[in-house]
């Protein structure tokens, strides 16, 4: 029996998340005692391919067709619902990304399987499956029972850990059995900063509101992600992104991405229920703001009420020590 | 042109959230419902794109009981032109999404839209599974949207930036944020005009129940804000560093 679990590629690259996946979706298999079985679209090296190798997966199809650069979601759908016929898979797996949005729904029609999208534990049962997921936009949690006789989970980022479970892993690879009818869209352009740290991918997030008071002075932030190091980088509220003194990918909040790093600082963000709705996923909060009653500080774990012009400095000034 | 918007009904975003039942339904006592704000934003956007060809019709739809009306004549206000209301409780994204997909069926609808996710369940799986239903093109996280004959220039979002993207008619957008700069605010001639348009009631279709909620659960509440004095900052790092371990 096995388990499937969708490992998803950018530019041929696998990253963190996809092995927080697979370490997750490894867990899963030794829960049901399966196989862990690992399915990639898209142009990847077969030495990338073997480091899915490292997290637990035994085998690994390979669809690396030109047609897949177009992400067409029925094309995807149709090519991994026939890996799961083939390996005769009751469970997939996918990490909570924009293509897995995109085409796991689409899967769970296909193969009349249960869905739980967005999951942040490991299943608390397997047979049913019982796993736990966000609701309330943060605000509750809902333990949701698969009724049907397959099911599909998606993983939110930064909700499990690596853990390394070294397996010999043999690549296979597959053609499915798709044609140009199942290519309605096509990708006419992609815009995108391939250099730039995405906020979702940031371990540590310096965001800024509203009391930063311009654009130029959110230059002391990016001076502070920089401090920090390479796996930090700015974020901004929804005022901040409207009134364009950042960009809108650096947005968080419910409207904007929703993140989960490892910490976040909050300088000069009041805490509205819609902003913290995209945060309160982190694992740890600070909130520097000279509102004392700012709703931020509820939602924090630290805070200092100060001017985020007069702490920000002497936060870089200690990072750098600590570097 | 045939805009279908399907509208989920949620409560407000500053809602109390509170459970019952046994922890497995939301309590709605003095609760005030909207409709999902990234469906407000894609009936906007069906809006304008209407107004821009000068013709078209937008039809609404919600899978809910009675009390769901007052969003779908909400809906109405703002312009859509008239709502279909599954009478069913929305069990769950499979069960909506096949209630819709039949009605999809006999009606050739040029775009279906969704929001992104509805804040209250936030799966975000309704219009992608109505797609595979009626076997049609599914585009996510759909930022912009607008038409060029029978097709549609789309930007999805993509990690660290947009894809642009063409899709032929028929297709199934779920939006996001940027899909309408802000939600239409329905005129006082809107609102008069919506009880006059029509809503109609059609009965629900027999579906598989694949998922169902058990429980819901509140977060753990949180421990007391740490403070942290602004002449001491760097007490700050050095506790992220060695209590919290997060730096």
């Amino acid at each position: 029996m096995s388990i499937l679990v969708y490992t998803e590629n950018w530019d041929g690259k696998f990253k963190k998340q996809s092995y927080e996946l697979l370490s997750y979706a490894n867990e899963i298999a030794k829960m049901t005692n399966s196989e862990l079985v690992a399915i990639s679209i898209g142009k990847v090296s077969d030495e990338e391919l073997k480091s899915l190798g490292n997290y637990g997966a035994s085998k690994i199809y390979n669809i690396n067709d030109d047609k897949f650069d177009t992400m067409s979601s029925q094309a995807y759908t149709k090519a991994i619902s026939e890996v799961a016929d083939k390996e005769g898979t009751k469970t997939i797996v996918f990490a909570n990304t924009y293509t897995s949005r995109s085409v796991a729904p689409r899967v769970a029609v296909r193969l009349k399987a249960g869905l739980v999208p967005g999951c942040v534990a490991l299943p608390a049962s397997t047979s049913p499956f019982i796993v736990k997921k966000k609701a309330y936009s943060g605000k509750a949690f809902a333990d949701v029972k698969v009724n049907a006789d397959k099911t599909i989970l998606t993983l939110n980022q930064n909700s499990y850990t690596i853990n390394e479970d070294v397996k010999d892993a043999e690549i296979v690879a597959f053609t499915p059995n798709i044609s140009d009818a199942d290519f309605k869209v096509k990708t006419l352009e992609v815009m995108k900063a391939s250099d730039r740290l995405d906020v979702g991918d940031a371990e540590i997030l310096v965001a800024g509101g509203r009391g930063m008071k311009s654009a130029e002075k959110f230059k002391i932030l990016d001076d502070m992600a920089e401090a920090i190091g390479p796996h930090c980088t700015v974020a901004c509220s929804r005022p901040v992104s409207d009134l364009d003194w950042r960009p809108h990918y650096e947005h968080v909040g419910q409207t904007g991405k929703v993140v989960a790093p490892n910490l976040y600082f909050a300088f000069g963000i009041s805490g509205a229920i819609q902003h913290l709705a995209g945060v309160n996923s982190s694992k740890v909060i600070v909130a520097i703001n000279t509102d004392k009653d700012a709703p931020i500080f509820e939602a924090a774990d630290y805070g200092i009420i100060g001017d985020a012009f007069e702490v920000a400095p002497k936060l870089i000034e200690a990072i750098k020590e600590l570097n | 042109m045939k805009i279908l918007v399907c509208i989920s009904h949620v409560p407000d975003t500053t809602a109390k959230i509170s459970f019952i039942n046994d922890n497995k339904t939301y309590n709605k006592d003095n609760i005030q419902f909207i409709i999902s704000p990234y469906e407000e934003l894609a009936l906007t956007r069906a809006l304008e794109l209407k107004e821009a060809k000068g013709e078209g019709t937008i039809t609404v739809i919600n899978v809910g009981g009675v009390e769901t009306e007052p969003t779908l004549r909400k809906a109405l206000a703002m312009g859509a032109d008239d709502a279909i209301r599954v009478n069913a409780e929305a069990i769950d994204a499979y069960f909506v999404a096949a209630q819709i997909a039949e009605i999809a069926k006999s009606n050739s609808y040029d775009i279906i839209l969704t929001g992104k996710e509805s804040i209250d369940y936030n799966g975000g799986q309704v219009g992608e599974m109505i797609a595979e239903i009626i076997d049609i093109p599914s585009v996510t996280s759909v930022s912009s949207i607008d038409v060029d004959g029978n097709k549609a220039i789309l930007e999805r979002e993509i990690d660290g930036g947009y894809e642009k993207m063409e899709c032929e008619f028929p297709f199934v957008g779920s939006g996001q944020k940027g899909i309408a700069p802000e939600p239409r605010i329905p005129a006082m001639r809107g609102i008069m005009m919506a009880r006059k348009k029509p809503l109609t009631v059609v009965d629900e279709v027999n579906v598989e129940n694949l998922t169902e909620v058990e429980v819901h659960t509140l977060p753990e509440p949180k421990g007391a804000c740490k403070m942290v004095d602004a002449d001491n900052a760097k007490e700050l790092i050095r506790l992220l560093h060695e209590e919290a371990k997060a730096l």
